[in-house]
């Protein structure tokens, strides 16, 4: 016979099955978050409340036998019945046949409860800021230290105390230093002793003592211990986001709605993406003017439309706070298409000076419920439609109905190969 | 149970510490017992100590030591970590494996007792049974099989490494939903030598390439027509056909499989035979194991080595191993085979040492001859599940279980027909429907391949023969099908045949471009 002890072997000799499981758990929750986004409507997200999944990717399938049939069945334990007898099936039970023996152990425990936060995760997980490669990659970087463990050099001011007497402790014992109390004693011994050669003795020993003190001294440079930073370079994304959104009477409750469903999933991603991100809340009838967040949502207004006021404080604030050459700006405008006729070369001429400092230019059309949203003939889906010919990068969409703000999104955000544009 | 103190000095072990030379105690006492006076004949053994992880671990790769990696393992394994965790579950008495050094895991966290327990139950109970039963003898390689199983993780790392993780876990991700046909149910003209099938697989790999370019050559290109001529029979039986053996028959006559591939599946093909003795054998060899390790304490107290605090703590263990709830129980979940078993093996051995006139009735062969060991020997070495119920299950045990039987046909509206009782008219028919119900045969789907469509979009056609109304469950069914496609790389077609011999349901597959590379 022979015995071994495992206990010792390398430990987590599963952790790459785990791993594994766990990577692929993550693709099938991918992949369920995708599917029901098609038939969710955006207040079950944005209001909370939980989402479970059952995961088929994590399925073991077998051939094996479904319900139904003819069933026999031994069983153990009877007490009452006799041959022939009928037992009437539970009330709700189609077959009344018993649960497997044994088996199948709550493989349906693999449900996933998603909360609203790990919804959104992975939601935005595949959504991705276009161009968020920085313009100016050097002036963005920023510098932490962190704790790198121990030097033997450093600045005094680094000295890391705990650590050298430690060094120096187990020096001293390792190499023998003798304690002061030790030859204390020995002297306090010579003092008292009264035989010369005895005392002789004891002065060689406290002399030999005294060097060997000497030798090893209490703290060697070779103790001493700095602490040791490291720089990380963080890179800081300066980015800055303009919301546009049409308040004028045209915009029915319907529109605004859509157009305010889009701008919170924006925001909701734009503040996964980014640690720091600037955000500019600009609204617009015939004028237009810069709100906080809170006005921007749900602050009444109405009025005329003039497109290009919007756009024309947009450029206004960009010259003044936004320096292009720094800033990766984004713009996303809501609209029912309605624009003054009169508006239409000026704002045509104000989204060719602004595109360019853009890194990206989102247009959402949004129109009545029912409507069809794969054409629009509305004067600003016209004009920015000429716009898109050019190189620039803006794209559009036309959205009617609530279902279809996550497909756009998603459609608008996707992660695309660095080097392609954003074309509907 | 006698109650008497005894000199402390031949205690094998105090309280509840132990330690390695008290593990070996142990087992000396057990051996002296297991061979001396019970007359088993074992594998030598190996004890390994293990921790709670490592037994989860274990747990979770079918209880093998060494094994390829796959999530399927990492998912079962997050399963048991949660119930253990949460306290829903004990962890596994003890895990065994067959192999030779037969090795029987100790966990370190069970009391001299508990490891006492353990070794009597898997290094000599199940350690005789994996070495005598017949299934085990035909099927499996004791020798052969760690060995094999190294070589396996190895091939499938280097397989990872060459074709990618992904390509590698598709394959696997198929070959385990075909696992339950994977396997060949009746002898063939070779016994089982994993060593040999290691060695020759460089060789069989290059000469397969070959084999099946050949095959598939045979299908005409240009003329069409003369496929038509090529007989029905005469195409089955180039293809070995009707094939029950899936696996077997995919990685021999898939066309578009790479080679690599057709060893994986040789692997799990492997895998899957090795575990197909102990899926037929589940009740005889925890009974055999249960049985081995009672009476192996038992004697351990007579002869005063454990004490009688420590037969108290084990006799309360084994009761819980024994237990079987009654069917109304909240705790029922089937039969349980350690009780069944075990309560079958002491049947027998009432049957030989103090039979009635009904046991002399019912076992005119072994009833009254005294020679229980003898008797369970052979027993364990000749029978499966199946044929072990059929023949040993008694009146008597009949009547101690209360068991009856329940006839539950869907046409029947009004309820469950009780169509048999422990009774006179109710024994012969419990007992054959009680086997029946672990005879594999009967209670796994039967499903062939039957045909392939040569001359056509070369489509594999697959029957399942429908017994009593009992269709295949259609998503998962819908699942295999699909990586069996994935698998022979054209269309697949399985048809279920029901009683009147019509096909009544059909479910397709078309392959998906991922598996190929």
């Amino acid at each position: 016979m022979h015995i071994v002890d495992r206990r010792l072997n390398p430990r987590g000799k599963s952790l790459e099955n785990r791993q594994r499981f766990l990577r692929r758990m993550k693709g099938a929750v991918q992949q369920a978050v995708k599917r029901s986004l098609q038939n969710r409507n955006i207040r079950d997200v944005l209001d909370g409340g939980e989402i479970s999944l059952p995961i088929d990717g994590m399925a073991e399938p077998s051939f094996r036998r479904g319900e139904g049939g003819i069933a026999d069945h031994i069983l153990p334990g009877n007490r009452a019945f006799v041959e022939g007898d009928i037992i009437p099936r539970p009330p709700g039970g189609k077959g009344g046949k018993p649960k497997d023996a044994g088996e199948g152990d709550g493989e349906d425990g693999f449900r996933f409860v998603l909360t609203r936060e790990e919804f959104l995760d992975v939601f935005l997980d595949d959504l991705e800021l276009p161009d968020l490669a920085k313009r100016r990659l050097a002036e963005t970087e920023e510098e932490t230290p962190f704790r790198a463990g121990y030097s033997v050099s450093g600045s005094p001011s680094n000295i890391a105390v705990g650590r050298t007497t430690k060094l120096a402790m187990m020096r001293r014992v390792a190499l023998g230093r003798p304690r002061r109390e030790e030859i204390e004693a020995l002297q306090r011994q010579i003092e008292e002793c009264e035989d010369d050669e005895n005392r002789l003795a004891l002065e060689a020993k406290l002399k030999s003592l005294t060097e060997k003190s000497r030798r090893i001294p209490y703290i060697d440079p070779l103790d001493v211990r700095y602490r040791r930073f490291e720089n990380e370079p963080k890179p800081v994304a300066k980015a800055v986001m303009f919301c546009l959104m049409d308040v004028s009477g045209s915009m029915s409750e319907h529109m605004k709605d859509l157009a305010k469903r889009f701008y919170l999933l924006l925001y909701l991603f734009l503040s996964k993406r980014y640690k720091k991100v600037e955000i500019v809340f600009i609204r617009h009838t015939d004028r237009a003017e810069e709100v906080d967040e809170e006005t921007f949502f749900y602050g009444p207004a109405t009025g005329g439309t003039l497109v290009s006021s919007a756009l024309a404080a947009m450029r206004a604030i960009i010259a003044a706070r936004f320096d292009p050459a720094e800033w990766n700006i984004y713009g996303a405008q809501a609209s029912d298409g309605d624009n003054a006729h009169s508006d239409g070369n000026l704002t045509g001429q104000l989204l060719r000076e602004i595109l360019p400092l853009c890194q990206y230019f989102a247009y959402i059309e949004v129109g009545e419920e029912g409507g069809d949203s794969s054409v629009s003939r509305s004067p600003l889906w016209m004009l920015y439609d000429g716009i898109r010919s050019e190189p620039l990068p803006l794209s559009m969409r036309k959205v009617c109905r609530r279902s279809e703000i996550f497909p756009v999104f998603h459609d608008l955000f996707q992660k695309r190969d660095a080097q392609s544009r954003v074309t509907p | 149970m006698t109650m008497t103190v005894r000199p402390r000095e031949r205690l094998l072990f105090e309280g509840a510490d132990w330690d390695f030379a008290t593990l070996q105690r142990i087992h000396d006492a057990c051996e002296e017992i297991a061979l001396g006076e019970l007359g088993l004949d074992v594998y030598p053994n190996q004890i390994e100590v293990i921790t709670s992880e490592q037994m989860l671990d274990a747990y979770s790769s079918t209880g093998m030591p060494l094994f390829y990696r796959h999530w399927s393992f990492g998912k079962h394994f997050a399963h048991h970590e949660t119930f253990y965790r949460r306290g829903m579950r004990d962890l596994a008495y003890e895990i065994v494996i067959n192999s030779s050094p037969c090795i029987s895991y100790l966990m370190e966290e069970n009391t001299a007792t508990m490891q006492t327990l353990v070794t009597a139950h898997a290094a000599f109970g199940h350690n005789h049974f994996f070495k005598n039963n017949y299934l085990f003898k035909l099927w499996t390689d004791a020798e052969g099989i760690l060995d094999y199983l190294d070589f396996a993780k190895g091939y499938i790392t280097r397989c990872e490494e060459r074709y990618g993780e992904t390509a590698v876990e598709r394959t696997l991700d198929a070959a385990h939903a075909l696992m339950s046909h994977g396997v060949h149910r009746y002898a063939g003209k070779t016994t089982i030598d994993l060593r040999q099938e290691e060695k020759r697989e460089q060789e069989r790999r290059a000469h397969e390439e070959q084999m099946f370019n050949d095959l598939w050559r045979t299908v005409p290109v240009g003329k069409a027509k003369k496929a038509g001529d090529i007989g029905l029979e005469k195409r089955r039986a180039a293809l070995g056909l009707p094939q029950d053996n899936i696996l077997y028959f995919l990685e021999k006559s898939a066309p578009r499989l790479q080679p690599w591939q057709r060893e994986i599946l040789r692997i799990v093909r492997h895998v899957a035979q090795y575990f197909h003795p102990q899926r037929q054998t589940k009740v005889m060899n925890e009974g055999t194991a249960t049985f081995v390790h009672y009476q192996i304490m038992n004697r351990l107290h007579e002869r005063g080595q454990i004490s009688d605090g420590s037969f108290l703590e084990f006799l309360k263990s084994h009761a819980n191993v024994v237990f079987q709830p009654n069917y109304d129980d909240r705790r029922f979940s089937g039969f349980n085979p350690y009780a069944l078993g075990f309560a079958m093996m002491q049947d027998i051995e009432r049957i030989v040492t103090k039979p009635t006139e009904e046991d002399r009735a019912w076992f005119p062969d072994i009833a009254g001859r005294g020679d229980a060991m003898g008797v369970l020997r052979d027993v364990w070495a000749n029978y499966r599940d199946e044929s072990f119920i059929s023949q040993f299950l008694s009146p008597n045990l009949i009547r101690r279980l209360r068991l009856f039987h329940l006839y539950d046909d869907p046409e029947q509206t009004e309820g469950v027909l009780v169509s048999a009782i422990h009774n006179e008219r109710g024994y012969l028919r419990i007992r054959r429907q009680l086997s029946r119900e672990y005879d594999i045969g009967w209670t796994d789907p039967a499903i062939d391949i039957v045909d392939v469509d040569l001359a056509g979009d070369r489509r594999l056609l697959l029957q399942h023969i429908v017994m009593n109304g009992c269709y295949l469950q259609e998503s998962d069914t819908k699942l295999v099908l699909q990586h069996l496609a994935d698998l022979w790389g054209y269309d697949v077609l399985l048809q279920e045949i029901d009683g009147s011999n019509t096909v009544a349901r059909e479910h397709a597959a078309t392959p998906r471009k991922i598996v190929q590379s």
